[in-house]
């Protein structure tokens, strides 16, 4: 499932790629939704993309589909080359395993594991060796500032540290994909620039990053800026 | 995941609610326990019964006098409790060649008196093939002569029970005792047999010659010429048995001069009926003491299938982000039903730990007997791992088949 990509060929590869993508529920009955409708985007290695909405404008629905969480009803997603169309729940877990690195507004760390733990605990869904997982998970805490603090509990850390710990965990099994979902939602402002500026490193450090906030002043840092409105995505400025 | 990232992760999970494990796994403990403790003393009685199967012989068949039905006050008059007698052994012997021993014998009660030592003990009055057919041997001293038999020496054989009674450390034999007023010689002691399968001292009892007892021991009880009170004998062949019954059967009746459709005025019983009543009854016990072990094997098994649903609800969120950092619903699967099993087999080994120690209990303290083997351990650790599989598959299939979308948006 992940073909490596030449880094010749890389820069013109894009590693989100949907066409007409588009997801009804409840289809065929008299609740149906349009959640989103037709959603063409193109989102290449490197970049820091922000896609804003406001709430129910489809905007969780796409990164739900762009972070293999969900299947489309209708149009094609290729993850990093892979089409999710057709795959089930046990291959979409392997995809999200290999191509995305989840950050989420509330952390979601596991409260009772240390900083390390938490951090090692998707390697062992890839079936890293154990001497290996800790050495990785170390190192990817060090990358984020956060040396120092490895046999801390979530309780133990501050709202800036424990995030810092998930991008941590979403970034340990080197995804191509960098999925941030409000991710300064829950710190102050302070903190939360921090985090921006952490995101905007590992973008020039060749990781793709995708920001889901509905905050225009968080997705002013972004390279590119998209806007949801009733289920379509537009570029934003554009009318 | 590997095996042993999904014990680590089970037992993090399960040592961060270990008060509400341990209770959880009280109903496996306890249902483990009942397992082990209930089948060791059925084991333990079937093992008594096959040990008295031996014992008595399946080639053996005991005749004694009185119809088969014969409940009624009316017939049990003393002539007709006197029906067989030694012409009827002789003839047994003479007639029916699948016969390899037979004895006929009086039986009663009396006070055995050595020196200063008394006892009350039953005895025997018996021909010589009586020890081959009962499996008496003798330790001591020579036993009977041709002549003791013939002419009604007043010889006695001492079971064990009698011989420490009367005589402490020493063997008594050549010693004189007294079976009521009359004395005897005593020329051998016989090896001990213990409990008999009905729980009765089968070492309390002394043995004198059939000839001896008539003329000796039964008293002013008007015996006819004669007379025995049973016949034992046994078969060189097994598979002759139910042959030899019906041999013995029809002979009786020829002997006896009873007309066809009369009732038998003697009584013919294989010890393997006697043997299958008690059987049935241990089997019967057996079935309704494993029930009730399964019950409570299956409650212990709901009480974990139950907080195994709870834990799913609780940690929903944690499903959710297992799954979005790459658990596939085989992951989560896994994860849960190791918890499961860790709980039951957890319970399962300290159930057999307080099984053991209560089978052992059981033995020491009551007289029910037990057979503790190895198979029942197995058994045991079986029935654990199989409950948290059962009670635990459905749990595990739940948290599986959530949706990491709907289980990360849980509060």
């Amino acid at each position: 499932m992940s073909v490596p990509v030449d880094a010749a060929t890389r820069e013109n590869v894009p590693v989100i790629l949907t066409r007409a993508l588009s997801k009804t529920y409840a289809a065929h009955t008299e609740a149906e939704v349009h959640a989103l409708i037709g959603v063409d985007l193109r989102i290449s290695r490197g970049e820091f993309v922000a896609i804003m909405g406001p709430s129910g404008s489809g905007k969780s629905t796409l990164m739900n589909l762009i972070g293999c969480l969900d299947t489309p009803t209708a149009g094609t997603y290729e993850c990093d080359g892979v089409d999710v169309s057709t795959l089930d729940a046990e291959d979409l877990a392997a995809l999200r395993r290999d191509k995305i690195g989840f950050v989420f507004q509330g952390f979601n760390l596991l409260p009772r594991m240390s900083a390390l733990d938490n951090v090692a605990m998707p390697l062992g869904y890839a079936r890293v060796p154990p001497h290996e997982r800790i050495e990785r998970a170390r190192d990817a805490l060090v990358s984020v500032g956060l040396g120092e603090r490895v046999g801390h509990k979530p309780s133990e850390l501050s709202g800036g540290q424990q995030q810092r710990v998930a991008i941590a965990r979403a970034l340990i099994n080197r995804p191509p994909i960098l999925l941030a979902d409000e991710p300064t939602g829950a710190l102050d402002s302070k903190t939360g620039e921090e985090i921006l500026a952490l995101f905007k490193r590992l973008r020039d450090d060749d990781h793709t990053v995708v920001l889901i906030t509905h905050d225009a002043d968080v997705a002013a840092h972004a390279d590119r800026t998209y806007v949801m409105r009733d289920g379509e995505l537009h570029p934003e400025g554009a009318a | 995941m590997n095996f042993s990232d999904i014990l680590r992760t089970a037992i993090y999970a399960l040592r961060g609610n270990w008060m509400r494990s341990a209770l959880t796994s009280l109903g496996v403990i306890i249902g483990i326990a009942a397992v082990i403790v209930m089948v060791s003393v059925g084991q333990g009685t079937q093992q008594e019964i096959d040990k008295m199967v031996s014992g008595l012989g399946s080639q053996r068949l005991d005749i004694s006098p009185g119809a088969r039905r014969g409940g009624g006050g009316v017939r049990m008059s003393s002539s007709s409790f006197f029906t067989l007698n030694e012409g009827d052994v002789d003839a047994i012997r003479n007639e029916i060649p699948e016969v390899q021993y037979v004895a006929g014998a009086l039986r009663g009660s009396t006070q055995v008196v050595y020196a200063e030592n008394n006892a009350s003990t039953s005895w025997q009055g018996v021909q010589a093939d009586f020890f081959d057919i009962n499996g008496w041997t003798i330790a001591s001293g020579q036993g009977f002569e041709a002549q003791d038999y013939t002419s009604a020496g007043k010889s006695v054989i001492i079971g064990e029970t009698v011989r420490r009674t009367l005589f402490g450390d020493d063997s008594g034999v050549g010693q004189t005792i007294r079976l009521g007023r009359v004395p005897f010689t005593v020329v051998g002691t016989l090896n001990p047999k213990g409990q008999g399968g009905f729980g009765q001292d089968q070492d309390d009892v002394v043995m004198v010659p059939l000839e001896t007892a008539r003329r000796r021991l039964m008293g002013a009880m008007g015996l006819p010429a004669g007379a025995v009170m049973q016949i034992a004998l046994t078969v060189a062949d097994a598979k002759d048995l139910s042959y030899a019954q019906g041999e013995v059967e029809a002979l009786l009746r020829q002997r006896h001069r009873i007309k066809p459709g009369d009732e038998d005025d003697f009584n013919v019983r294989n010890i393997s009926e006697i043997v299958a009543t008690r059987t049935a009854t241990t089997r019967l016990m057996s079935l309704l003491l494993g029930a009730v072990a399964t019950i409570s094997l299956i409650v212990g098994g709901i009480g974990i299938m139950n907080i195994m649903l709870v834990s799913v609800t609780e940690r929903i969120r944690e499903i959710g982000l297992r799954m979005a950092v790459g658990a596939g619903p085989s992951d989560v699967r896994r994860q849960f039903l190791a918890e499961a099993m860790l709980l039951s087999l957890g319970g399962g080994v300290l159930g057999i730990v307080i099984g053991v120690v209560g089978a052992l209990a059981v033995g020491r303290f009551s007289d029910l007997p037990v057979a503790l083997n190895g198979q029942v351990i197995a058994l045991a650790a079986t029935f654990s791992i199989m409950t948290g599989l059962f009670f635990g598959y459905y749990p595990a299939r739940k948290a599986s088949q959530l949706d990491p979308i709907e289980a990360l948006r849980q509060q």
